[in-house]
């Protein structure tokens, strides 16, 4: 029970929370007296600043590789910065012999956004129902939702290789739509069924009384205010599909199928490594997802309260 | 999970409830059950058989795809390996995150950005940050290996071949798995210093309880919670790791560097044995079920959340 719970705690709403925002004099307070010496202050930044470079580092090699020739970028005397921009790697890079990398990226765009879209589907009125109805074998359904939130497509690809093989699947982006999706489905029911069951029942009875249909009330009453659920469900989902490995690298095997994070494992070991190219796809597939990520940043910092005061 | 607010009045739920519900968690049940359970299902079923490389079913094995597991010679190697990588990775995340999350609590001008620059890795394709280090590692051109001469912790610019030796290609395989495990467990720290009540910290300063003891005797104790959390999800995530150590010590011969989950890959890439693969999928799987088990049991996570 608890890894899915304190997952959506994690995301939920930061707003209450005190360490969720910068904002505000009460909450800057904190844990401190109430001046904080100019000096102590410094201090933390200095501390906030080597946090930032280490984390920003490998990020940083990357994007300078991304803009070197590969004769810079293989050089027995390297240089940490980059001497001269090449922009024009972020051309040339896709059509690089070792992949097909116009086509990967394709791959990881189809099957990231079906499999999201297919796990809003299958996972938001199974989120409402379970939060708003009882029925005989719910509570077997919310323990399957968390059995499925301890495994990883690692631990079965065996079991999914062959299956879909059986299915003739295997080789299609159909094949790692549905993986995505089934991996990721319990963590999205789980986070949008704790928004849904923080919402009053009474607000769904006077909206009954005044005539509303069920559907009218999940559509019109339910979805907006459980909507930061949903986008911090599609976003981890869109994520986590975006950098999903382990499946892929077994289930696709054509080359043009593929996604990003499988493809450029090809370039490791090669005779001459165009790394300038593997660090400008990745400067590509990464800026997005964080992007993505640091928008959702103030649900990432939740009270522990929400997802575990029963 | 919390009682339903809806039906609960209504007395006992009935079959015609769950005929109501159907159309609402059929879907989600049947992408669990064929796309999880069933491949579970498929792959224990598998482990008794005898497979060929082409995928024809031979017939039952009984047992001897797991006595081949067993009597693989490297195969206690691997797995003492895999207790490493789990123990050290997990062990140093915390550490570190305690520290990370600490500073990140404190107001500072800047604390969002760094907030934000701390997503970074959590966002981004592990395989692609592996690849950078793995880059950086590189003898003569690697900026990482450059850096290390620089400083005089390495002699020659030939490096020290840190990819290319089992043992350093783990040990900065340990590095990189613990870098990218960062951001969630310090997030998860951070939300539950966001629980800890400013007047017992106050309270206990009033005391002239020093900083230190404030933190060990007040602040940790709030955050069991958030801790076990993230240590269960940390070690379930680093046991299931495949992309750092494919990337890191994949073109390695030999297997003095393999964990179970990488030597399932290659039971399934390298050799075809679909079978075998299966029979170290299930130990594997049961190896997941029991550390999760007799963790929930001893900490119980849920106790004082």
């Amino acid at each position: 029970m608890t890894v899915t719970e304190t997952r959506a705690m994690l995301s939920v709403d930061a707003e209450r929370s005190p360490g969720g925002r910068d904002r505000g004099p009460a909450r800057k307070r904190r844990y401190t007296e109430d001046q904080v010496p100019l000096g102590r202050v410094l201090l933390r930044m200095l501390a906030g600043l080597v946090v930032l470079a280490i984390f920003i580092l490998p990020y940083t090699i990357m994007f300078f590789g991304s803009v070197k020739t590969k004769a810079q970028i293989r050089s027995v005397d390297p240089t940490y910065f980059p001497t001269e921009w090449h922009w024009e790697n972020y051309v040339n890079m896709w059509s690089t012999p070792e992949t097909p990398l116009p086509q990967n990226l394709i791959s990881t765009i189809v099957i990231s956004v079906f499999a999201t879209l297919l796990v809003l589907l299958v996972a938001l009125p199974a989120a409402y129902y379970t939060a708003r109805f009882r029925f005989p074998g719910r509570m077997v359904f919310l323990f399957l939702v968390i059995v499925t939130q301890m495994l990883q497509p690692a631990v079965l690809t065996s079991g999914l290789f062959r299956q879909f093989a059986t299915l003739g699947l295997i080789d299609t982006w159909a094949a790692m739509i549905f993986i995505n999706a089934a991996f990721n489905l319990s963590f999205a029911v789980w986070i949008m069924h704790s928004f849904f069951a923080g919402i009053p029942k009474e607000v769904d009875e006077a909206a009954q009384i005044d005539g509303a249909g069920r559907l009218t009330v999940l559509f019109r009453i339910n979805l907006p205010l459980v909507w930061p659920g949903i986008v911090t469900a599609i976003v981890f989902t869109f994520v986590a599909c975006w950098n999903e490995f382990a499946a892929s690298l077994v289930i696709l095997s054509t080359a043009g199928n593929q996604p990003l994070s499988v493809a450029l494992t090809k370039f490791v070991g090669q005779y001459e490594t165009s790394w300038q190219y593997v660090f400008g796809v990745s400067i590509v597939a990464i800026v997005p997802v964080v992007i993505l990520f640091m928008l959702i940043e103030k649900r990432l910092v939740g009270g522990l309260t929400a997802g575990s005061v029963k | 999970m919390g009682n339903a607010p809806g039906g609960a009045a209504r007395g006992r739920p009935g079959g015609r409830d769950l005929a109501k519900a159907l159309p609402w968690i059929a879907p989600a049940l049947a992408l669990i059950l064929g796309v999880v359970l069933f491949p579970a299902g498929v792959m224990f079923f598998n482990s008794t058989r005898d497979i060929s490389q082409s995928g024809v079913d031979k017939g039952s094995v009984g047992f001897d795809n797991y006595v081949e597991v067993f009597s693989f010679p490297y195969f206690w190697p691997i797995f003492l390996r895999t207790i490493v990588w789990v123990v050290v990775v997990v062990v140093f995340t915390v550490l570190i995150s305690l520290g990370i999350a600490q500073i990140l609590n404190k107001a500072f001008p800047g604390r969002r950005i760094v907030r934000l620059v701390v997503i970074i890795p959590w966002a981004a394709s592990v395989v692609m940050t592996t690849m950078v280090v793995y880059y950086g590692l590189e003898p003569y051109f690697g900026v990482i290996n450059k850096f290390l001469v620089d400083v005089g912790l390495i002699d020659t610019p030939e490096g020290y071949g840190w990819t290319r030796n089992p043992t350093t290609a783990f040990v900065w395989s340990i590095v990189i798995a613990i870098f990218v495990s960062l951001p969630f467990t310090t997030y998860t720290i951070l939300a539950g210093l966001a629980t800890v009540p400013s007047d017992t910290i106050e309270a206990a300063k009033m005391d002239g309880a020093s900083p230190a003891r404030t933190y060990f005797t007040v602040v940790l104790p709030q955050l069991r919670g958030a801790l076990s959390v993230a240590v269960l999800i940390n070690i379930i995530n680093v046991f299931n790791s495949l992309p750092i150590l494919k990337v890191m010590t994949g073109s390695i011969p030999g297997y003095d560097a393999d964990t179970i989950m990488t030597m399932i890959f290659k039971y399934i890439q390298n050799q075809h044995k679909v079978d075998v693969a299966s029979a170290l999928s299930v130990v594997a799987f049961l190896i997941v079920i029991v550390i999760v088990a007799v963790y929930v049991k001893v900490v119980k996570p849920t106790r004082e959340v």
